[in-house]
């Protein structure tokens, strides 16, 4: 049942052999447990060699492994008396896009992300979790209904990104990402945004502007799916292993960046390995995250909300920027905008 | 000639041409219109501020021609013109694409910004640049864009920004990104302080660019045919297994489905843009805007 993922090939068939083995002692009555116990200790350490050290492109196929927990099972897991909401009021309902009222820790909060189907038939209905501009002006609606009344937002993000379709751009798919940017930004309650599977571009962005921003070890989080950017790159989708690991996608990349602040563990090989386990985790982080922002006024929230994006990038020269800017805006500095200094002794 | 386009007489500097740059645009340039197909002289096409006077084809300008026609001589000053972009993610052959276009271009980005005036009434202003790695937003197009959005708040002036993109500068990976969020914070700031802000959107306009600063306007104006969408046709038409109609994401299209305000020829862009800026005063600043129309 369980879905393999091509790396995990040897340890698969070592564990197999180790399971015959075992059916062999008990038909035959001989005793192999030696014979099992060197096999058990060599599936552990390949394991952990396997798991230990994973590439990113191994890291995606994780992020991407159907069995994952999705964003209502960690909404389930977690929260008590979920009711979920639906429909942006102006088209139609997207079941990419999950939303509602719970109740956390106690407190009642607001939460949407976007959902992948288990199967064939619950991922079409899904759109594999791909959201139309509905989807997004659905995840407005419940948000600007948290700021009504004061509850934080906790979002989920778990997307190959916005669908790119006829009607998706009919309605106005950028407009709808764009107006959720601009709106999440001046939000005047919590906003806790996790990465749990893909964060794939915009459509993830879309759901992502926050306070607090978590990403689960093995999930990714990239401006364009590794894939589309060997076929830009390279002409050859095929070449997506050589992009994700170009492009610096993990979620420990992006915490050296100073973009993601927290990176929760996962279950040895992955959440799907233990859901249970990974919901809790998940839930410990979420509950300290939103405990540290609940008593914040928001404009401090406004203040270091800014704060945090306005210092993402990389840029160099600047030391000398206009006399307007210097005289008028330089005092304020330059909000951290420099190179940052580990970045800059790599390549000079 | 489009020497002429860059005025020696300037109050303030102005985005100094590449020598190169100007060297590749002989004297005399004929151009093909490429949607009619007409034989254009460079000093007729320059005449219709690089449109076509047959059909009406809007030609991709570069952002120091759009200051030139946008803004009042020598009104222009720049910002941050030094700002040039790092290469967090240590992209294979980054360095030498930034080289190359900055050659190219004599830009050391993708966007110019500054404060000037569009008849009288004083804006900043930030406009992108096509020929820069196919206007792709990397960390200093959000930085400057940003810079610029937070001077118009220090200064209570209105912004103008005129896009042109291909989307995301893949080598800056998730920095490119980020960007889109970098920016959107500091129009939040700019919709708070009551500010007015103008997105043009220009040919081409699309992927994260489309979803953030350029549909975050209160007003949004478009040239006639430019391409503004999210995703492009080269993503859905596989996906859909349809060829798309010629005028599927063309401003026109866009404007049917309700994301702009209008679709607006070149040559009556600065004086709408005037006409609007004059309908929001703002402060002292605005005494005597528009009485240059
Ligand atoms: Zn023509």
């Amino acid at each position: 049942m369980a879905v393999e993922l091509p790396f995990e090939k040897p340890l698969i068939e070592l564990r197999l052999k180790i399971e015959e083995l075992k059916q062999f002692t008990e038909e035959k009555g001989i005793d192999m447990s030696v014979e099992v116990a060197t096999l058990e200790a060599k599936a552990k350490a390949l394991a952990e060699s396997i798991y230990r050290d994973l590439t990113p492109w191994q890291k995606v196929q994780i992020a991407r492994h159907p069995e994952r927990p999705t964003t209502l099972d960690y909404i389930r897991g977690m929260c008590d008396d979920f009711v979920e909401l639906h429909g942006d009021r102006s088209f139609r309902e997207d079941a990419a896009i999950v939303g509602g009222i719970a109740r956390f820790d106690g407190y009642p909060i607001t939460v949407v992300g976007t959902q992948k189907g288990r199967d064939t038939k619950e991922n079409i209905f899904r759109n594999f979790g791909m959201a139309h501009p509905e989807g997004y002006r659905k995840a407005l609606r419940l948000m600007k209904q948290a700021e009504k009344f004061g509850r934080p937002v906790l979002t989920f993000i778990d997307t190959a990104g916005a669908y790119p379709g006829t009607g998706a751009e009919e309605r106005g798919q950028g407009e709808a990402i764009a107006r959720n940017l601009i709106e999440m930004a001046a939000l005047r309650v919590p906003i806790v945004c996790i990465v749990t599977g893909e964060g794939g571009s915009g459509g993830a962005l879309g759901l992502g502007i926050g306070d607090r921003l978590l990403m689960l070890e093995h999930a990714y989080y990239s401006v364009i799916a590794p894939e589309s950017a060997a076929a830009l790159l390279w002409k050859d989708a095929s070449q997506g292993q050589r992009a994700a690991n170009a492009m610096s996608i993990t979620a420990q990349d992006l915490f050296r960046f100073g973009i993601v602040d927290e990176v929760l563990p996962e279950p040895f090989g992955g959440a799907h390995r233990d859901p249970a386990a990974m919901i809790r985790t998940v839930k410990t982080a979420v509950s300290g995250a939103l405990a540290s922002l609940r008593e914040r006024p928001s404009v401090d929230l406004s203040t270091s909300r800014y704060d945090k994006y306005r210092s993402m990038g990389v840029v160099m020269g600047g030391a000398t920027h206009s006399r307007l800017v210097d005289t008028a805006v330089g005092d304020e500095g330059t909000n951290g905008a420099e190179l940052e200094p580990e970045v800059q002794d790599s390549r000079h | 000639m489009l020497k002429d386009l860059f005025p020696k007489k300037k109050r303030y500097a102005t985005v100094a041409p590449h020598p190169g740059a100007r060297d590749k645009v002989p004297e005399g340039l004929i151009e093909k219109c490429k949607r009619c197909g007409q034989i254009l002289l460079g000093k007729e096409l320059e005449k219709h501020l690089k449109t076509c006077p047959h059909c009406g084809y809007h030609f991709t300008l570069t952002a120091p021609e759009r200051i030139q026609i946008t803004l009042d001589e020598g009104s222009f000053e720049e910002f941050d013109a030094d700002l040039t972009p790092g290469d967090p993610l240590l992209f294979p052959d980054y360095p030498s694409r930034v080289a190359k276009a900055q050659e190219a271009t004599g830009l050391r980005q993708g966007v110019v910004t500054g404060r000037g005036a569009i008849c009288g009434c004083p804006v900043v202003v930030g406009v992108m640049d096509s020929r820069f790695i196919m206007g792709s937003m990397g960390s200093v197009v959000g930085e400057k864009l940003a810079r610029a959005v937070e001077a118009a708040v220090k200064f209570g002036l209105p912004v103008v920004l005129f896009t042109v993109s291909g989307g995301a500068r893949m080598q800056e990976g998730i920095f490119s990104l980020m960007q889109m969020a970098k920016i959107s914070t500091a129009l939040a700031r700019l919709n708070e302080s009551g500010l007015l802000y103008i997105a043009v959107l220009t040919n081409p306009t699309t992927g994260g660019v489309t979803a953030s600063f350029a549909m975050q306007g209160d007003i949004h104006l478009a040239e006639p045919g430019a391409t503004i969408g999210f995703a492009g046709r080269r993503i859905i038409e596989p996906l859909i297994r349809q060829k798309l109609p010629d005028e599927f994401q063309t401003a026109e299209f866009v404007l049917e489905h309700g994301m702009l305000d209008q679709v607006v020829h070149r040559k009556d862009m600065r004086t709408l843009l005037a006409t609007i800026l004059s309908l929001h005063p703002q402060g002292g600043e605005t005494v005597g805007c528009g009485t240059a129309l």
